[in-house]
């Protein structure tokens, strides 16, 4: 075996940081073909267990390795990216791969087409190693809604790594790429980078482009990072973040360096820390974790002080009126006519929509079509859907009073660690009830980023959420390395 | 219209046949029971919202409305541009023509 490639297994088997890699490979002790290479030898061994990735995208992933190979031979100075291998959540399109969002309906789609941010981040030299494992339509808690089974949570096989995105926050957790791309509609990045003990950001909403990505509550899904540590996950975001001519929703404000704003010291930043969040529920070990996180910032120069987001508990209602209100609307186009399954054999064309809907569609997607279609229904629109979005505005409007007083809220991102697979999946309210913490910053389109925060006594992770106000992703960011600096 | 109701209606097992019929689906009778529970238990919980009295509060369909916020709609020029090769749409619809996407009949005759 030649030496790069013994470099490349090391690398694999200990984790290393996007400037350690791009390193290696611009002094050309490493080759990304290696790197690439030893990633899918490790994802061969570990995915049957975890069920991680759907499929895997080896033929563009050794092309675009080769080409990073020959930039650095040639000596030229490499991208921000360059040979990073990252993993892509299954709900966001690749020109030619499958593209499953983790649904039957759409077996068999290929896509002719990239997401933007997928399209960015191989601008950016990343090699894109496949399409990972999520809750069908990004709709769940737990992982457990996926068509093609659960993913396992590499801390401890047993219990679920959180949703949606939970094949994301696993394959960074379990080193099957050193990053990877997920959603966030009401914590789907947030609560499975908790769970996982890994990096998740939920950017502002419209800071990075959603074209490409399938739909499911466009009001509030939005597309960002899970990596290891705090400054890589900063590093990816500056590259998928901006303005694309291809999503009218996304912000025209300048893209700051990030990692280099999370380099800065959190010396003076005022840190709010709300109440509401520590209430009843909250697991009493991730309690104790969070306090010693926000003792870490304190310790770092940070003023703490108590805020009130008195409007907490209506997230949770507010959110599955307005999340599902928009499915029913997203999830019509999945009618077996333009792509994905057609139930066989219907006589007419209306008992070939609902055929191929209810043989295509999980439970769970449908009990939030007919929720959300309810809620929209003649006679109900003002009950429920003008009300959700009445408090949707009261909810916006705490954070930005809060947002006046202080820089940064820390809170935990879960009331509890990972739990069982099997746990909660009888009870679909109780489910709900897991994204208490994360559906405000959703509903109010502010950014945060969730850092690991110790551990329970049982070595399973908390994660602590930094949430700051609107395009102010790098203080958030800046807290969370100091959080993370402190080695909780 | 129906007139306006306030948010403590029990559903009932007609109004989850209507509702799947308004989303086409087709639910089975074991489908049917399930979501009837299921609905209900979530709807007594979001009723928690009428505790709240937001007379005279705005609706906020999207954050973009904030002023502090990222997403200032941008549209682009009204100008005509290349879209995507439609052969290549056309190849993953489950049945075509090449030009239309075809369908099972529509209108009896």
């Amino acid at each position: 075996m030649p030496s790069e490639a013994k470099d490349a297994e090391n690398f694999v088997e200990k984790p290393r940081t996007f400037a350690e890699l791009r390193d290696a490979i611009q002094a050309g002790g490493t080759r990304a073909t290696d790197l690439a290479a030893a990633y899918y030898e490790r994802i061969e061994k570990k995915n049957p267990r975890l069920n991680v990735y759907l499929s895997l995208t080896k033929e563009r992933a050794l092309a675009q390795a080769a080409q990073v190979d020959a930039l650095a031979a040639k000596g030229d100075p490499l991208p921000a990216l360059a040979g990073i291998p990252v993993g892509v959540k299954d709900v966001l399109v690749m020109r030619g791969a499958p593209a499953t969002a983790g649904s039957k309906i759409l077996e068999g789609y290929r896509p002719p087409y990239d997401a933007t941010a997928v399209a960015r981040l191989e601008a950016a030299g990343a090699v894109l190693l496949g399409k990972i494992n999520c809750d069908e339509f990004a709709m769940g808690s737990s992982n457990e809604n996926s068509a093609y089974g659960p993913v396992r949570n590499p801390v401890d096989t047993e219990r679920v790594p959180g949703g949606s995105s939970g094949g994301s926050a696993a394959a960074v957790a379990a080193n099957m790429a050193v990053a990877t791309l997920g959603t966030d509609t009401g914590g789907s990045i947030r609560q499975p980078a908790s769970f996982c003990g890994v990096v998740g950001v939920l950017p502002t909403y419209g800071r990075v482009s959603r074209y490409g990505l399938i739909a499911f509550a466009s009001s509030l899904d939005r597309v960002g990072p899970f990596a290891a540590n705090v400054r890589d996950a900063a590093t990816l975001l500056g590259v998928i973040a901006g303005h694309d001519p291809q999503d009218a929703t996304t912000s025209p404000a300048p893209v700051e360096d990030y990692a280099a704003e999370s380099d800065k010291p959190v010396e003076g930043l005022r840190i709010g820390v709300p109440t509401e969040y520590f209430g009843e529920g909250l697991d009493p070990e991730v309690r104790s974790a969070i306090e010693s996180g926000v003792a870490a910032l304190k310790a770092a120069g940070c003023s703490v002080k108590p805020v009130s987001l008195p409007h907490t508990n209506y997230a949770i209602p507010t959110y599955y009126l307005v999340a599902t209100a928009e499915a029913s609307a997203n999830l019509a186009r999945f009618d077996g006519v333009r792509y994905g399954y057609r139930s066989p054999a219907s006589a007419s064309l209306s008992d070939m929509y609902r055929h191929s809907r209810d043989e295509g569609f999980g439970a769970e997607v449908k009990r939030r079509i007919l929720l959300g279609t309810y809620a929209l229904s003649a006679g109900y629109y003002d009950a429920y859907y003008l009300k959700a979005q009445q408090v949707r505005r009261l909810l916006a409007e705490e954070f930005l009073r809060a947002f006046a007083e202080v820089d940064a809220i820390v809170t935990p991102t879960s009331p509890v660690p990972a739990f069982k697979l099997g746990e909660k999946t009888g009870d679909p309210l109780a489910m709900y009830l897991a994204d208490i913490y994360t559906v405000t910053a959703s509903l109010a389109g502010i950014c945060g980023v969730t850092v690991p925060c110790g551990a329970t006594k049982a070595g399973l992770p908390v994660g602590m959420q930094v949430l700051a106000a609107h395009l102010c992703e790098g203080t958030a960011f800046r807290v969370a390395r100091a959080v993370e600096a402190a080695q909780i | 219209m129906g007139k306006i109701r306030e948010m403590t209606a029990k559903v009932t097992v007609e109004d989850v046949v209507r509702v799947a019929e308004l989303a086409n689906l087709e639910l089975t009778p074991d489908e049917t029971g399930r979501m009837l529970h299921d609905l209900n238990a979530i709807l007594d919980y979001v009723a928690e919202l009428n505790q709240l009295d937001t007379a005279g509060v705005a609706p906020l369909a999207q954050v973009s409305e904030l002023q502090s916020a990222a997403g200032v709609s941008t549209l682009r020029g009204d100008v005509a541009l290349a879209s995507l090769d439609r052969a290549d749409i056309m190849r993953q619809a489950p049945e075509t023509d090449q030009a239309f996407f075809k369908v099972p009949k529509v209108i009896e005759r």
